[in-house]
């Protein structure tokens, strides 16, 4: 292949976008059909998530939460997507998609469990289709193509999403997925949040590709690079990836364009190391809320009232899910050895019978 | 009745669990059309179909990945490993995926996996085929390691390993496959994972051993016996988790034990036994516990597998040098 015919093929992967900067509808004939109610849900979701993780950075800052990985600026790359999910379709996070799974159906105080190291956190209630945030870089991606593969077996009408960074697409385990589930036709949604840095090293030095949508071409799927500041493109994408899920032509990656404003964790890192100021205010012009915000309030669609009312709601829920989680039982060793095997073995029984003896002292 | 080999009995204990239930999927490299390169799937993708024995492209890592997925689609995933040297491509998706999925979601999800893989030395295989790695999975919360030595044996564990609602992963020593045929009833049983079996009853010392070795050990016995030693010979059958009772009860009547593996010393599980007997029976010890293993060194070359691997002779030895403490 000559370079100018990688050139055609990388200049293939344009950026989608129908929302611009300022909040403008600049791809009309691609909008999706989402009635009134659905646009101001999903602004909802956003403001709600961006006080949550607002709250989150200071709760841990108070030594009230643990393991938290910030998500503003991500919100519409997140939340804009899950909206595309049917409510039986599976969920495959990273650590930093909790808002993802708290919108499918986990709760809150779930999320400050699993934020806490507390089992509790990973115990995914029975109405809600997804597995537990992922740590190892990737390895939600063949996980994900085992459920598209089960759920396209047992004939159901649903599909598997999965989340993970820029920083994954370098992992074997994301290009095994891709691979198998285009093999399989496997109903999978692959969702490459691109915001630029994984914890500090960026993009350009995970790849040589232009965009990491083009990926997918290898695996020969579909792959489609979106503005995942726009939340209507974002949407767009992931419902189009889903109904061609459903329809059975096989998997899709996304790649979202997006960025964090905050750390990689709130374990210490400093992003002043490795991004520029600039940089993070060019990307804030872009943020989601702002241009989400504007398109509604053009369309007579939100208020500062609702804005209002959003706020004190997330704040509310926030200040009750850490009640609930304040209240779970103390974690106990008893407790872990108990989830080791369906039945313990000898040996967790014996340690079982040690630290239960302990424990009630 | 019927007489198999080890490899027709894996064959045999794969299809009863398919005819039993619907949900039991097999998978890998090449074991659809192929039947696997040793034959273990042979006539399965005939009688079943491509849904539910289906050849993967060739990715170890995405292997696992696909058998956890399907797991929490309530199947029942029976992966193929083609070499067992070949695990490490899969460490992640079974030891920090698989092996922890039950512990991870508080006792919501499970992975009822089984892991089958040949391995074992003796057949003269390239580079990173036979390795002995089951010591790493034994020290991997979460799973159940289990190593048939006998037709029968490899049967009913299968079957069992298969219906098991933890990860199991099943070593298939290639040495067996088709070196002996035994009596295999036709029909389905199970055999338990977790129990050794007192292959041959002893008095004067215990030889605790699995896999392959068990047949040498057994050798080694019958050697010993003209020499008037009587040696009990445990097979322990499944190394994770150990029958650390059977283990206890023969040693404390023996007083004297040698645990015989084919993994190189810092390998495998003998150190393990030997802190076991440690805890659970030293002071019945007449002498210390011996050990027949593998040099420290990489799996070897194919040429120089003969000179590595334990033997009937360094059984005798070392069971002779415990007698006479």
């Amino acid at each position: 292949m000559s370079a100018k015919n990688l050139e055609q093929i990388e200049d293939h992967f344009q950026t989608f976008q129908i929302l611009d900067e300022q909040g403008h509808v600049v791809n009309e004939q691609a909008m999706p059909q989402l009635e009134d109610e659905k646009l101001k849900e999903l602004m909802f979701r956003m403001v709600y998530t961006r006080i949550w993780d607002q709250r989150a950075l200071s709760l841990n800052r108070q030594g009230r939460l643990g393991f938290y990985a910030p998500v503003a600026g991500q919100e519409a790359s997140m939340l804009a997507s899950e909206f595309a999910m049917d409510r039986e379709d599976w969920l495959l996070p990273s650590y930093r998609d909790i808002p993802q799974l708290v919108w499918h159906g986990y709760p809150l105080d779930k999320a400050f469990l699993y934020s806490r190291g507390h089992f509790g956190g990973g115990q995914i209630p029975e109405d809600c289709c997804a597995v537990m945030p992922q740590i190892i870089i990737g390895a939600q991606c063949t996980q994900t193509t085992g459920i598209a593969l089960g759920l396209k077996k047992r004939g159901k009408k649903n599909v598997a999403f999965t989340y993970f960074g820029d920083g994954a697409t370098s992992q074997g385990d994301f290009y095994e997925a891709l691979n198998f589930a285009g093999v399989y036709k496997a109903p999978a949604v692959f969702i490459s949040q691109n915001n630029r840095f994984a914890i500090s090293v960026p993009v350009e030095k995970q790849t040589a590709a232009k965009t990491l949508a083009q990926k997918a071409l290898a695996a020969g799927i579909k792959g489609i690079q979106v503005d995942g500041m726009d939340p209507l493109a974002v949407y767009a994408a992931a419902k189009d990836a889903r109904d061609r899920a459903i329809g059975g032509d096989g998997p899709t990656l996304i790649e979202t364009l997006t960025y964090r404003y905050g750390p990689h964790t709130m374990a210490g890192d400093d992003p002043t190391r490795y991004r520029t100021k600039d940089l993070t205010s060019e990307w804030e012009k872009r943020d989601p809320l702002i241009r989400f915000r504007i398109f509604l309030q053009n369309l007579g669609l939100w208020t500062n009232e609702d804005e209002e009312q959003t706020v004190a709601k997330a704040k509310e829920d926030v200040a009750l899910a850490l009640k609930r989680a304040d209240e779970a039982p103390k974690q106990k060793v008893s407790d872990l050895l108990n989830n080791m095997y369906e039945k313990p073995t000898q040996s967790v029984r014996e340690q079982l019978a040690e630290y239960r003896e302990k424990e009630g002292k | 009745m019927a007489q198999m080999t080890m490899i027709q009995a894996i064959t045999d204990a794969l299809r009863t669990e398919m005819r039993n239930d619907d949900n039991v999927l097999v998978f890998g490299e090449d074991v659809a059309k192929n039947g696997g390169v040793f034959r273990a799937t042979e006539g399965l993708y005939n009688e079943f179909g491509e849904d539910r024995v289906f050849d993967t492209p060739l990715a170890e890592s995405g292997i696992g990945g696909l058998a956890l997925g399907l797991a929490l689609q309530k199947y029942r995933p029976v992966m193929e490993i083609q070499f067992f040297g070949f695990i490490f491509e899969a460490m992640d998706s079974v030891a920090s995926q698989l092996a922890r999925l039950r512990y991870r979601s508080g006792g919501v999800y499970q992975a009822p996996v089984t892991i089958r893989s040949p391995f074992g030395g003796g057949v003269k295989t390239p580079e990173l085929h036979a390795d002995n790695l089951e010591g790493l999975f034994y020290e991997c919360p979460g799973l159940k390691v289990v190593i048939p030595s006998n037709p029968y044996d490899a049967k009913g564990l299968l079957i069992s390993a298969i219906r098991d609602n933890d990860p199991v992963l099943f070593l298939e020593h290639m040495k067996l496959y088709r070196s002996f045929r035994e009596e295999v009833p036709e029909n389905e049983y199970t055999v338990e994972i977790g129990k050794a079996k007192i292959t041959r009853e002893g008095t004067d010392i215990s030889i605790l051993t699995y896999g392959a070795m068990v047949r040498t050990s057994l050798k080694a016995a019958e050697q010993l016996k003209k020499d008037g030693i009587d040696v009990e010979v445990i097979d322990l059958r499944t190394i994770s988790p150990l029958d650390v009772e059977t283990i206890t009860k023969s040693v404390k009547k023996t007083g004297r034990a040698v645990v015989v593996q084919e993994a190189q010393k810092q390998a495998g599980i003998a150190a393990h036994v030997i802190a076991e007997i440690n805890d659970r029976a030293l002071l019945y010890l007449e002498a210390p516990v011996g050990r027949v293993t593998a040099p420290d060194t990489v799996f070897p070359f194919a040429a120089a597998e003969d000179a590595w691997l334990p033997n009937e002779n360094d059984i005798v030895g070392k069971v002779k040098e415990i007698i006479s403490f």
